[in-house]
Order: structure tokens, then sequence, then C-alpha cells
């Protein structure tokens, strides 16, 4: 009896090389190994490689590896080409999109140059990579599933780093790349817009994300837990249902009265994590180029409720009041 | 299930809850500061409470001396701030200050040994200045410093130097070849964060005139766009400002603001105002107090840019919401909270009777008991 109670794989399955179904025409793209790891097989299958690679394989490697290193490199200039202050300051360092007096010119590099660069690169690289994920799946007779899911992906970051600010009519709305400063970048932004909590598609982007986190959850513990009665096999379920499939379903219907079929789970998850990209690609899409302070519209639409002043004096903005200079 | 499968069940729930509790001892305390459910709240650690209500002591005032007696001025020679004083106070002040600034060196700190009266030393000049300073806060700045006021002790504590106090940042070396934005490096002023590595020299220092140009109220006031063309990075700026005052005051953004709508004065709490006060307090401090002694500060005194070591909220603050948590000590220094020398065209007498009115708002202030009263029950247990 296989069980899966540990996040290691129980058993592992001897196998020789497989090198994978013949795909006709593009067959030389596939190289290296394949090579087998028993630790690998703890995790997931023993076998590495041969790994498909193809021409935009090959492209989005290259323009990744340029576009991590002019942000390395410029993060290493910054402070002075000192290794050990490079290591330390890590977390913080950035390479800063332009001052916003450039608009949508090309900056000089040293000013915003390097981060227009930077991004080219990791856009083409990203859509390389989104084609090789198409071509793949059309090569093994797959549908699309995985190439717009990873499309819905690509929305979100294109409208943080190229849509957005073009509509603005500035680089300089678009995200630094670096660790601290994306971060610190994201509250300045919500400020700078009164507050995305008021947002509805931020709304619907975070339902969706902690929903994809709980549904993974839930679905990852169901087929677990029937796996003893042959659970894990859920294409086989799907058409020819056994009792796996009617328990773990039985399960959530005694649970909470409605439940996912073999199939819609899957069709759930999908969408769920889909949806987490698309809604927060129009949320971040709205600000500021039609919404100037999502708490005053979430005021404008009834969503924002008023609260009693906290205190008998009212506070007034000492603006208003000319008190001091 | 038998019974020693309960007991081990007991067992390692019991451990469990007790590892977790482990992760917030001492649990700490959070007073409300707004109407309920929109998070107005200061959180607070008894443990650091505590510390901080230990260091925030002030020194017994020194004795007090009889009234009347002939002008320091008289007297001394060359006593150009405080001469209107009774020899009795003057020295009692001059006492004072050397508990207060220079405990170790003594009067030597700032006198020769050839007499009183030489201005040999520039940290007898330094104090003059301060002194005038000083008085400025008290008279003109009741908005910002309320009735507790501000002594050469609120910032000095027995030291030289205050032990906060800044200098334009020329920032983290780096190669003539990158920009660096003024942000992302590990900046102490903002707070640890990326954001601008130094807010202070832009709106901490500089004349009233430019200051006004700088990016202060950068977020929308309407719900749609209506030409506010203040960018994310100018938020930045802002932000890292605010990041020194929260540093500084040991509080929340949400002493001052309803983090849902920051921009709005109306959801703020009257913090927000004495704030708003104690950053033209502090960039007059700058301008016409400190920056005055460039001229003839020695170097040691100077940042690496070549400026004097300034004011900033933790200088006064020191990681309290109010200095020495409000108490007050000028009240047993009178003459530091008048000006002793004319220094100003404005009447005097005024210039006090208009803040006047923003007392009041201060007492009015019920959020502010609370924290004292929260303050004033550590000090009573950690006794």
């Amino acid at each position: 009896m296989i069980e899966y109670q540990n996040i290691f794989t129980q058993v592992q399955a001897e196998a020789p090389d497989y090198p994978g179904v013949p795909i006709g025409k593009d067959e030389e793209h596939r190289m290296g190994g394949p090579i087998h790891s028993w630790l690998a097989g703890k995790l997931g299958d023993a076998q590495i490689g041969p790994i498909y690679l193809g021409p935009s394989g090959f492209l989005a490697f290259i323009c990744g590896f340029i576009a991590f290193e002019i942000i390395g490199l410029n993060m290493m200039a910054s402070v002075n080409w000192d290794p050990i202050e490079f290591m330390r300051q890590l977390p913080w360092l950035a390479l800063e999109p332009p001052p916003p007096e450039y608009g949508l010119s090309i900056p000089p590099l040293h000013d915003g140059g390097w981060w227009l660069m930077a991004g080219f690169f990791l856009t083409a690289a990203i859509l390389l990579w989104w084609w090789r994920t198409f071509t793949i799946s059309r090569n093994l007779g797959m549908s699309n599933y995985l190439a717009w899911a990873f499309a819905a992906a690509i929305w979100l970051y294109l409208v943080l780093g190229f849509i957005r600010p073009v509509l603005m009519g500035s680089w300089s709305e678009a995200v630094p790349f670096g660790i601290f400063p994306h971060l610190d970048w994201t509250a300045a932004f919500s400020m700078r817009y009164g507050n995305l909590f008021y947002n509805p598609f931020h709304m619907l982007s975070i339902v969706f994300l902690y929903g994809s986190a709980i549904l993974f959850a839930m679905h990852g513990a169901t087929i677990l837990a029937v796996s003893r009665y042959g659970g894990d096999r859920e294409i086989d379920q799907v058409t020819d249902i056994g009792t796996a499939g009617e328990r773990s379903m039985l399960y959530w219907r005694w649970c909470m009265g409605f439940n996912a079929s073999m199939e819609s789970i899957h069709r759930w998850a999908w969408w769920f994590a889909v949806l987490t990209v698309i809604t927060g690609g129009i949320g971040i899409l709205l600000t500021g180029t039609v919404v100037e302070n999502w708490y005053l519209w979430g005021v404008k639409h009834g969503i924002a409720p008023a609260y009693p002043a906290i205190d008998a004096v009212p506070v007034v903005d000492p603006m208003m009041m000319e008190a001091n200079p | 299930m038998k019974t020693h499968q309960y007991l081990r069940a007991t067992a390692a729930l019991a451990l469990s809850s007790l590892l977790l509790a482990g992760c917030e001892a001492p649990p700490p305390e959070t007073v409300q500061l707004g109407y309920r459910g929109v998070g107005q709240e200061q959180v607070a650690n008894p443990k650091t409470l505590a510390a901080t209500v230990a260091e925030n002591q002030v020194p017994a005032p020194q004795p007090a001396v009889p009234a009347g007696g002939p002008k320091a001025a008289d007297v001394y020679e060359n006593v150009q701030v405080l001469g209107d004083l009774s020899v009795g106070e003057f020295t009692r002040l001059m006492v004072a200050m050397t508990e207060w600034i220079s405990p170790e060196e003594g009067c030597n700190y700032c006198h020769v040994d050839e007499g009183f009266q030489y201005d040999t030393k520039y940290t007898k000049r330094v104090a003059r200045v301060m002194t005038v300073m000083t008085q400025a806060a008290n008279v003109e700045w009741g908005a910002h410093v309320g009735g507790a006021g501000v002594t050469c002790y609120t910032c000095h504590r027995g030291k030289n130097i205050p032990a906060n106090v800044w200098a334009t940042d020329p920032g983290q070396p780096h190669a003539p070849g990158v920009m660096t934005a003024g942000q992302n490096i590990a900046s102490v002023t903002a707070a640890y964060s990326s954001l601008p590595n130094d807010p202070l020299t832009p709106y901490l220092e500089g004349d009233e005139e430019e200051a006004k140009n700088l990016p202060w109220r950068v977020a929308g006031t309407t719900a749609l766009p209506s030409g506010n063309r203040s960018s994310v990075k100018q938020t930045e700026w802002i932000y890292s400002l605010m990041m020194h005052f929260s540093d500084s005051l040991g509080v929340n953004c949400t002493h001052c603001h309803n983090t849902r709508a920051f921009y709005d004065w109306e959801q703020s709490s009257p913090a927000r105002v004495t704030a708003w006060h104690g950053i033209r307090m502090v960039r007059e401090m700058n301008n016409d107090y400190v920056n005055e002694t460039a001229d003839w500060l020695p170097d040691h005194r100077k940042g690496p840019m070549g400026d004097p070591l300034k004011v900033n909220c933790a200088t006064c603050h020191q990681g309290a919401y109010k200095p020495l948590l409000g108490a007050n000590m000028v009240q047993d220094y009178p003459n530091l909270s008048r000006y002793t020398v004319a220094v100003k065209a404005e009447p005097v007498e005024e210039n006090a009777q208009e803040a006047a009115p923003m007392d009041d708002v201060e007492n009015g202030d019920t959020l502010r008991e609370q924290v004292e009263q929260v303050i004033e029950e550590e000090m009573t247990t950690s006794e």
C-alpha cells in the first residue's frame, strides 16, 4: 500500500532511460541527459532530462541572462563594485526606472537607460519562454491551458512595467528591480493613489490569490486521503468513477453540502490562479489612469463607511488655519 | 481511544501551545487611539516601555535662589544673552547647563581659565545660539512643544552633543556611471527601508519657499484624476520622512493617521497637527540657529559634507512619543521660556498668546492621556 503521509515520495519506481514520445522534425531540440537521481525521485520523477530547449528556449535564456547581468552589475556599481557591500546591501539594492522628467523618452544609460534595457531583455525572455510553453504543449499534442495561464501572469507583469507607464506617459511610474525597493514601491503606490484596499479589482485579486491557496490545499489533501483506494489515478476517476472519487466527493458534500466533481476541481483551480493576475492587472491598470484616490472612490460608491470623530476638538488641516507660516 | 493516546494528544497540544505562546512574551499592550475598528492604536511592549520610562527620567531641578539682586550683565562681563537675569538665577542656570551638557568637563567645556568672559572656545558661542533657540522653541512654538516646553536637557541628556543629530548624507560611494536616485541603500534615517536615504536635508533644512515646492501632499484628494501629477517616486520621499518620524517617536503611522486615508486631516489624530508644527519648528531651528554657526564651527562638529550637525525629530524625542515622556522641566527654568534678549522684530508677548489656543487642543487630547496612563501604570509596576 502506497502512503502519502510524507512530503517525500515513499516509493521510487526504477526505470530505464525514457526519451519521451517522438515529435518529428523538432526531435533535435531535445538535449542533455538523461540522468537518474535518487534525491530528485524523493520529490518527483527520478529521471532528469532530456530538456527540450529549442531556439525560443535558447534565446529566452540569453535574454534573461542579459537582464540579470544588467540588474546585478548596476546594483554592484551602486556600491562602488565592493563585493562585501554588495552582499550586505543586496536586499536594499535596485535598478531604478528613470526620473519623471524623462517621460517616455529614452533616458541616458546612467539615469534609467539601463532600467529600460533590462526591462526590454527581461520582457523578451519572458515572451520567448511563453512561446516555448506554447510549442511544447503543441508538440506533445496537449491543449494550451499552461500557455494561457502563463499569459495571464505576463499580463500583470506588462501592466506594471509597460502598459500603465505608457498610459501615464512616464517610465518613472514603473516598478524598480530590487528586493526591498519593489516592496517599498508597492506601499508608496498604494499611498499615492489613496489606498489600494478600496480598489475592487485588488479585492478580487486577493480573493483569488488566497482562494487558490486554499483550493490547492483542499484538493491535494483530498486526493492524498483517497489514494489508498486509487484516488491518485485522477484522470481515470473523471470518466470512470470508483470508490475513491465517491468518497472524496461525499466528504465535501457532507462537510459543506456542495462538492466539485473530479474534473471540475481542476477548472476551479485553473481559473482561481488565472483570475488572480487578470483581476490584479486590471486593478493596477485603472490606478492613476482613471481613478485618482481609491478611498474616495469607495466613499463615492458607498463601500467606505464614515466613522464618528475621534475627539471633541475636530482636527483641522493647519494649512487651512494659517496658524503659522 | 486508549488512555495513553489521550495523554499523548494532550501533551502534544500543551507543548505546541507553549511553543506558540513563547513567541509573544510578554504580550504587547495596545492603546486604542481612534474609533473602534479603524486600527488607530498604539502598540507597546511592556519590556521596552519600562526601558523607555527609565531612559526618560529628568534630573532634579537646581535649588531655587532668592529673588532680586543685581543683574548678571551688571556684574559679569560679556553676558550677551542672559544678562537680563539676576546673578542668582544666572548662576543657577549655568550650573544646570553644566549638569545637562558637560557634567564631566564642567565649566571648562565652554569657559577658559583666563576668565569666564572670554569667547575663546567655540562651545561658548554655540551655547549662546542654542540658548536663544531654546527660548524661541518655548516662546513661539507652543503649538509643538506644548506646556512641557524644552530645555537643554531635552536633547543633551548629559552629553556634549545630543545622541541623535544629523548632517547631509553623501550616500553610499558608487561608481560614477550610475545614478542612485538617492535611495536603495539600507538607510538608518529611513528606518532601514530602501526609501530615499536622506529625507532630512530637503524637508528639515532649506528655507520655507523651497520647502513649499517639495512633495508633501502627494496623495490624490479627488476620486477621479484632476491634474495631480505627483509620482510614486515623490511619494517615496515623504514616505521616508514619515519613517523617520515613526522611528524617532517610537510610534506607528496610526499615532497620527487613520491609515485607510493617510491624507485626510479630519480622520487624523490631533498629534498630526502637532507634528505639522514640529516640521516648521525644526526647519527654523536648523536654518536660523544651527546653520548660523557654520562659518566658525570646527570641522569635527560638522558632517561629511561640511554642514553643522543639525536637529531632527529624534534629537528631542529619542524614541519617546513625547520627549522625556512629557515631563515639564521648563517650569523650573522660566528664563528658558522667554526671550532674555531682543532677537526678533515681533513683540514677544503676542506670539506667546497666539500659541495658547493650540495648547488647548493638546489638553483636550484624550488619546494622549490614555497613552500617558499606560506609561504611568508601567512606571508604577516597574518600581
